[in-house]
């Protein structure tokens, strides 16, 4: 069979390529020119290694980096830790699905409002201290000892592991949803292999390849975060990326060019933390071959599992109970150290805020369901032509498809904002969609590109044989058998849109109001009770697409017991 | 009783509002009926920091009094930081964007207003001085409405209200609260790890800072220039030989900070603390108002004295609704407005009018103001201590962070 090699590029490659591209390039330009001392605007006009040498004379500035390096690191690893053991241990049995049940609506909880309660939760002046005073602890007033805020960031690494357990279990949750799983399993079983052999030595070296790009952006998004590490992290020195927002936000206008400096050194430090990650695969790899064929069984892992299982209890305990104390907060009038419950509620106020949130909820939501619609239309796109055309997901596309989520946004917005003022679309909702799909976009193509190549393509080629269409093959096909993580994708999009605060406020130019932009104005305040309501708010959106992705698949395949996720 | 008298008076004054209106342009400034013309109809984006519910409710009410009066509409957008505004305006500048910017008014003081000054980001000298309401701004008691942390304003931005540092502590804790930073940092010896300030860059950390330079440096007059770099050592020593000593007697031992001043607030309502501070006299109050803090909080000020500043608001140089911009600016400098954001049930914030010089119906207005139980007069507010010209703050904040911000 010969296929003439297309050499033209497909109108969706070229769109996505437009649509990423052209910001990512006019972000780059606009981070790495100042860095270089070039910014017209402020007077800057020679090209100079002057930024770069103030960042280096920044004081702590090797802590800030090394703490970015360290906690993205081993936060992202613990994440996966937790969540390969406790689905190796128990994928497939009740309490597995009872958990996943819990764990998909946790990816909806914003990173700042996890943050928050996590650190309501377990500050010395927190619930569980409350829970035990004074009558316990005899503490009338809360101890002060160094809980939050650590200076090695043990706070800040648990609070970006509760929160990357969920993202990692849904995607491997993803990576599983795939035929021959349970036979896998069943023939484990059948050779005396124990639950955590089987899953480590039959089953991840099927799925890993699905679960290694997800793992990745995570790593670039904890290294370079900033909401979590303000509210959880060390602050003599913070990390890099909270601290780049600070020169930013600076009204020494001078210190921008640091700020975009240091941007490129978050940039060197989230790649080297990429390299690590990726050298530890190797070795890992390289030295554990050997007990792959070692032909042990492992028949008695029920420590392991059980750890496994502790392990993401505590992470949904936790999220649960922060979620609730959030919940309390948000009709708390006063709630002082220590009472357990709130001295006093106040629930008008909270109608009258959530009253004042509606039309910020709308613009959510329009933004929100627009820009996650565009992302997964535009991936299903550029995934069925390059398919037509025979091609796979190139490296290249890849690399540029995934380098948006490498960036630091607060480096890589200015030089973007520039764009779009030029192009005088800036305070416009088209130009904040346009912002979003810039973030948006990767997620889909990362989170739909894998199921994609993953299924089987023989349902084509027997749909081709008996005469359908190539658009028949995609809508009766593909789209039907891929209803789920296609649904995931959208949700995971929608989650990306909600939560982005610069882009928004940038872009938007404080025309377009959502409750995000809304809930970290509120919460540089001081009402807790405010900050806390805008948080459930901002929950909403994400938890309402991630409720229809598990429940749209499970009406429509209610008679399809091949197609449901979890067989017994 | 007052309360009753209040809430008469308020309800007068927003039905003799139009009136009022009226006659705050005089019928001869027929330049101000052009800008009231060219105003109607306008929609003014107005920028302001919007952490707190209840400046953002006040905002919300002085919107709807233009839209019915002046027809002007004004949407406030809240911002966490008043800097990310700058940046705005200069992205706008940096691509020649001269007109039809996003900001129309912005609320801003300080270095913020120091850095948008210098760049060149701000409309023309001279509007705030053009006002109506102007004739009615305390200038001779109250000098920093007219030069913003030793920057002379030029009429470039329009003050809208005064802040004082104030401390607080909740007497049901503290018997006497110390009153001077000597008696401070004794109180911090007695009670290791009960006192610590918002980390510096953050605005009110900074404020502090510059609180122990005003109170111990000998040359007070070096302050009102621009740093000198050779002698910035030597004039902020005891700064930081005082923060040496107070460090290890902090909250976390100066480990980690309070975030803001609202933090802050939160760490002494808890118990965590012993005493917090704020910018605003009123604050203590309103937030006994809104049970954000105990009622037994109560509110200082140090022997000698505490920094005072103005806070304004003004208006970008690409700005294509001035004229909306102004007549808002204008309306927020009014008796009525005035008097209201004065009152701690709706926000605290002290007033930038001479009241003694307002006539009789408009001062009556403040009169029946119940300032709440924690806000310290005016005569026990103490003296104001000007403000160090903004480059000091840059110099205390970089000094600060190689001490103590990178252990």
């Amino acid at each position: 069979m010969t296929i003439r090699q297309k050499r033209i590029v497909d109108v969706p490659t070229l769109l996505v390529i437009a649509l990423l591209g052209g910001p990512v390039l006019a972000g780059l330009a606009g981070t790495a020119l100042p860095a270089f001392g070039y910014l017209p605007v402020l007077g800057h006009e020679t090209v100079s290694l002057e930024p770069m040498r103030r960042l280096f004379e920044t004081p702590g500035l090797a802590k800030s980096a090394a703490l970015s390096f360290s906690t993205g690191l081993a936060a992202s690893l613990a994440s996966l830790a937790i969540v390969l053991v406790f689905t190796a241990g128990w994928s497939g049995t009740r309490t597995f699905r009872r958990l996943a049940r819990f764990l998909s609506p946790l990816l909806s909880v914003p990173h700042a409002a996890a943050a928050i309660g996590l650190a309501f939760l377990i500050a010395p002046s927190g619930f569980l201290v409350r829970l035990a005073s004074p009558w316990a602890t005899g503490w009338t007033r809360p101890p002060d000892v160094l809980i939050l805020n650590d200076p090695f960031g043990v706070a800040m690494t648990l609070g970006l592991v509760a929160k990357e357990v969920p993202f990692l279990f849904l995607m491997t949750l993803a990576a599983l949803n795939r035929p021959h799983i349970h036979d896998t399993y069943r023939a484990g079983a059948s050779l005396g292999y124990g639950r955590l052999a089987t899953f480590f030595k039959l089953i991840l070296p099927q799925i890993y390849p699905l679960i290694r790009l997800p793992m990745l952006a995570v790593i670039a998004y904890a290294t370079s975060v900033v909401d979590v590490a303000e509210i959880l992290g060390p602050a003599t020195p913070s990390p890099l990326a909270p601290r780049l927002v600070g020169w930013m936000n600076d009204p020494d206008l001078s210190l921008r060019l640091m700020a975009s400096a240091g941007a490129l050194l978050q940039l060197a430090v989230t790649t080297a933390a990429l390299l690590a990650y990726l050298g530890l695969e190797r070795l890992t790899v390289r030295l554990l071959r050997s007990r792959l064929f070692s032909g042990h069984r492992h028949a008695h892992d029920t420590s392991g599992r059980l750890a496994g299982l502790f392990l993401m209890l505590a992470v949904i305990l936790a999220m649960g109970l922060s979620l609730v104390l959030l919940g309390l907060w948000s009709l708390a009038r006063s709630w002082w150290f220590p009472a357990a419950l709130p001295q006093h509620l106040d629930v008008m106020r909270f109608a009258d805020m959530a009253v004042m949130g509606a039309p910020a909820l709308w613009a959510t939501l329009a933004l929100a369901v627009s820009a996650a619609g565009v992302a997964t239309a535009v991936t299903l796109w550029l995934l069925e032509a390059r398919d037509a055309a025979g091609r796979t997901t190139g490296a290249r596309l890849k690399a540029l498809v995934f380098l948006p989520l490498l960036l630091p946004q607060i480096g890589f917005l200015f030089g973007l904002q520039m764009l779009f003022l030029h192009a005088g679309l800036t305070g416009t909702f088209a130009a904040v969609l346009l912002a979003h799909l810039v973030f948006v976009l990767p997620y889909a193509v990362l989170a739909l590109s894998d199921p994609w190549a993953r299924l089987d393509p023989r349902y084509g080629k027997a749909a081709a044989s008996l005469g359908a269409s190539r658009a028949r093959i995609f809508w009766r096909i593909r789209l039907p058998l891929l209803l789920r993580p296609v649904l995931v994708t959208f949700a995971v999009a929608a989650a990306v849109s909600v939560g982005q605060y610069l882009p928004t406020l940038m872009i938007g130019a404080g025309r377009i109001v959502t409750v995000t932009t809304e809930s970290v104005a509120l919460a540089s305040g001081g009402s807790r009770q405010a900050a806390a309501l805008y948080a459930l708010l901002q929950l909403l959106i994400p938890l309402g697409g991630f409720v229809l992705a598990a429940l749209v698949p499970a009406l429509v395949h209610r008679n399809r017991a091949a197609m449901r996720l979890e067989r017994g | 009783m007052t309360r009753l008298l209040a809430v008469t008076l308020g309800l007068l004054a927003t039905l003799l509002l139009p009136v009022a209106a009226q006659e705050t342009a005089p019928a001869g400034d027929s330049k101000w009926q052009d800008v009231l013309r060219e105003a109607r109809g306008q929609t003014v984006y107005f920028h302001a920091w919007g952490g707190e519910p209840r400046i953002n409710a006040y905002i919300g009410w002085a919107a709807r009094e233009v839209v019915r009066d002046f027809g002007v509409r004004v949407i406030h957008v809240k911002v966490s930081d008043t800097a990310t505004v700058v940046s705005q305006v200069l992205a706008e500048k940096s691509v020649a964007k001269s007109s039809g910017g996003a900001v129309d008014l912005v609320w801003i003081n300080g270095e913020n207003f120091a850095a948008m000054k210098s760049q060149g980001l701000l409309a023309g000298p001279g509007w705030a001085e053009t006002l109506p309401n102007w004739r009615h701004v305390d200038i001779e008691n109250k000098p920093t409405v007219k030069v913003d942390f030793t920057v002379p304003t030029d009429g470039q931005e329009s003050p809208w209200g005064m802040a004082k540092l104030v401390f607080m502590y909740d007497s049901a804790r503290l018997d006497t609260p110390p009153a001077s930073l000597e008696a401070l940092l004794a109180h911090a010896r007695d009670n290791p790890g009960r006192f610590s300030y918002p980390q510096p860059p953050n605005f009110y950390g900074t404020t502090f800072l510059k609180q122990i330079l005003v109170d111990t440096v000998e040359d007070r007059d070096a302050l009102s220039r621009p740093v000198d770099t050779a002698r910035f050592a030597d004039l902020s020593a005891p700064v930081f030989a005082y923060l040496d000593e107070l460090h290890d007697l902090m909250w976390r031992q100066g480990n980690a900070f309070p975030k803001n001043a609202a933090h802050m607030r939160q760490l002494l309502a808890d118990g965590a603390l012993d005493i917090a501070f704020s910018f605003n006299p009123g604050d203590a109050s309103g937030a006994i108002a809104n049970g954000e803090l105990p009622p037994s909080v109560r509110s200082f000020v140090l022997d000698g004295g505490t920094i005072g500043n103005t806070h304004f608001v003004a208006i970008p140089f690409n700005s294509s609704n001035t004229a909306g911009a102004r007549v808002f600016a204008n309306y927020l400098l009014s008796p009525e407005a005035q008097s209201r954001k004065q009152d701690p049930e709706f926000w605290g914030d002290p007033t930038v009018l001479n009241v003694a010089a307002l006539p009789g119906r408009e001062k009556a207005l403040f009169e029946a103001l119940d300032l709440g139980p924690a806000t310290l007069t005016p005569e026990d507010l103490g003296p104001v201590l000007p403000e160090p010209h903004p480059s000091w703050v840059s110099a205390l904040e970089k000094s600060w962070i190689a001490r103590y911000g990178a252990n």
